[in-house]
């Protein structure tokens, strides 16, 4: 019997995939179900403070290599929210991640706070979004002070709840930005976002194919960079992170423990393997355990920097 | 597991049909291999892509009747021969019958395009097929004139008695289900007829194949938009179409859908 568990910033998971910000996880119906198809976690969308629109169709598109997406951060705000978060907790008993969002920095601290009344395991802030024009995104996740500012305000309003940055793989330098988060306050890391945005065109039409025009990017050709950030950011503080980015099989996910995460998120994959993904990859890690006598799945977290 | 390619692809208007007050359907020069029951994402280019149930088939060509009730629709409705618009899928599930069983096939207003999709193919399986139409009045009829020729039974209702009975066609059906013989009910159409429907098939202890319209954005599973809340499944992939233990288990069916945002809508 392997012990698949993990601890990220004490708390518990049974398994360390967990589903990633974005994908599904719109309500506490979907969230639970994402479990029941064998997460050992869940990621909510991204919460504003406020009812936010996203973009209009086309938001998303694949390729074998590669998928795009500019679905545009849509929410209903924090009362839905609270709704089907406690839905979520009536149906099932694994952690929940609530990833927070907001356009300006007083947004962070308000639904950070809101977010923290909801008592959700662990706080994923999003200061990464590649999709939502001046708002947030590329300045405030290629900052260092900026990134630093959002994690001290964020971290001052939800008390004991750990607190995880999700970083962008736009920035120059992702590990200057992770140790400025980690030096404010964060307990933790996520790496990393999509990558871009890209521009993708379909020339018979002669238009972008997304209506957002660019989008970020995700899905297997991710892989490298994301697993290059967590290595890099592991390499530097040893601290706890969510790697995710291109993760598709069992294979990939103990690629990226290796490298350094704890945890492993999970939300394209269910574009190339469908809703049962989850449990797919945790019996693929749990096969590899096996043949390779790993008996505990934690014992592999960094393995490559001894 | 999905088509790995999912980007649109530009297809020909080849022709342009008026159904009714309110249906055109657009005849396109491409087939993307649907069956009864699944559906494709159109774009217009710079404007939108919705989603739209097709309404045949046939490996050469692809049909779509699209009802004038939005401005994506109503831009649709105004493409002319000659144009292009994006198609990808098909997407979801498909409507199951076997060889030779009696259908009974439920269609409110513009319903009546996947269903005759579902009434042709089955036809051509030996099934007898009771094609059931209901519309407010007789100029929001579809596919009546064209199930006829086809040579399956066909039942008309509308509110107003315009044409065939008046009242709602799910009276129509109480009556085939009393008749007996019916192996399993299709239905298509507003989800408080659907629901009726489906309680209905319950209670007579017959098999029915509900058609659930949800806010779909990406078609593809992912962005989460179409839950249906008690299992949580995406309604692009676990449907559009879905068994009646499966809907009638979800608190969701018959009583509330949500919006693009999430937020709930009785209806």
């Amino acid at each position: 019997m392997i012990d698949l568990s993990v601890e990220f910033c004490g708390v518990k998971f049974q398994n360390p995939i967990v589903l990633a910000s974005g994908v599904l996880g719109v309500t506490g119906d979907s969230l639970a179900g994402v479990v029941r198809n064998g997460a050992g976690g869940a990621t909510t969308k991204s919460l504003w403070p406020y009812q936010h629109e996203g973009h209009k169709n086309p938001t998303m598109f694949g390729t074998e290599e590669y998928f795009m997406n500019a679905v545009g951060i849509p929410d209903a705000g924090p009362e839905k929210a609270r709704e089907e978060i406690l839905r979520y907790r009536e149906k099932c008993g694994a952690p929940l991640i609530a990833n927070i969002v907001g356009g300006k920095m007083e947004d962070y601290a308000e639904i950070a706070a809101m977010a923290a009344e909801m008592k959700p395991d662990v706080i994923e802030v999003n200061i990464s979004c590649p999709n939502v024009e001046d708002e947030l995104g590329k300045p405030m996740a290629c900052s260092v002070s900026k990134s630093a500012e959002v994690t001290r305000l964020v971290k001052e309003k939800v008390g004991d709840i750990p607190v995880t940055v999700k970083l962008s793989p736009n920035a120059p330098d992702i590990r200057a930005i992770a140790e400025s988060v980690l030096d404010a306050g964060a307990d933790a890391v996520t790496a990393i976002n999509t990558l871009g945005p890209g521009l993708a065109i379909d020339i018979d039409a002669g238009a972008p194919i997304l209506s957002n025009r660019v989008g970020g990017i995700s899905g297997p050709a991710l892989k490298p960079l994301a697993v290059k950030a967590v290595y890099d950011i592991y390499a530097a503080r040893k601290c706890p992170i969510i790697g995710t980015g291109g993760v598709i099989t069992g294979r990939d996910a103990i690629e990226m423990m290796m490298a350094g995460a704890t945890l492993v998120g999970v939300g394209t994959a269910v574009y190339y393997r469908g809703q049962e993904v989850f449990g797919e990859i945790v019996r693929e890690m749990n096969e590899w355990c096996v043949e390779n006598g790993v008996s505990k799945i934690s014992s592999l977290i960094g393995k490559i920097h001894a | 597991m999905h088509k790995l390619d999912t980007r649109p692809k530009m297809v020909l208007i080849k022709e342009v049909v008026r159904e009714n007050e309110q249906v055109t359907t657009l005849v396109l020069d491409a087939s993307v291999g649907a069956e009864p029951g699944q559906f494709v994402n159109v774009w217009i280019p710079s404007l939108n892509e919705k989603p739209f149930s097709v309404a045949m088939d046939d490996g050469k060509e692809m049909r779509l009747s699209v009802a004038a009730v939005g401005p994506f629709s109503n831009a649709l409705c105004d493409k002319k021969v000659g144009e292009k618009i994006g198609v990808r899928g098909p997407f979801g599930t498909k409507f199951k019958f076997e060889e030779g069983e009696h259908l009974a096939l439920l269609a409110g207003g513009y319903g009546a395009a996947p269903l005759y999709f579902l009434a042709s193919e089955a036809a051509k399986k030996g099934c007898t097929v009771e094609f059931i139409v209901g519309a407010r009045s007789k100029g929001f009829l579809l596919n009546v004139e064209k199930a006829r020729e086809l040579g399956v039974n066909v039942h008309v209702a509308t509110d107003d008695g315009s044409e065939g009975s008046k009242g709602y066609n799910t009276e129509v059906l109480a009556k085939i289900l009393d008749e007996g013989g019916i192996d399993c009910v299709y239905t298509v159409g507003p989800e408080v007829m659907m629901y009726k429907a489906a309680q209905m098939a319950k209670e007579k202890g017959v098999r029915a194949q509900i058609s659930v319209e949800r806010y779909m954005k990406c078609g593809m599973g992912l962005c989460g938009n179409c839950c249906l809340d008690g299992e949580g499944a995406p309604t692009c992939v676990k449907g559009p179409v879905m068994d009646l233990e499966k809907v009638l288990d979800s608190p969701e069916f018959g009583h509330y859908h949500r919006d693009q945002l999430g937020n709930k809508h009785n209806f």
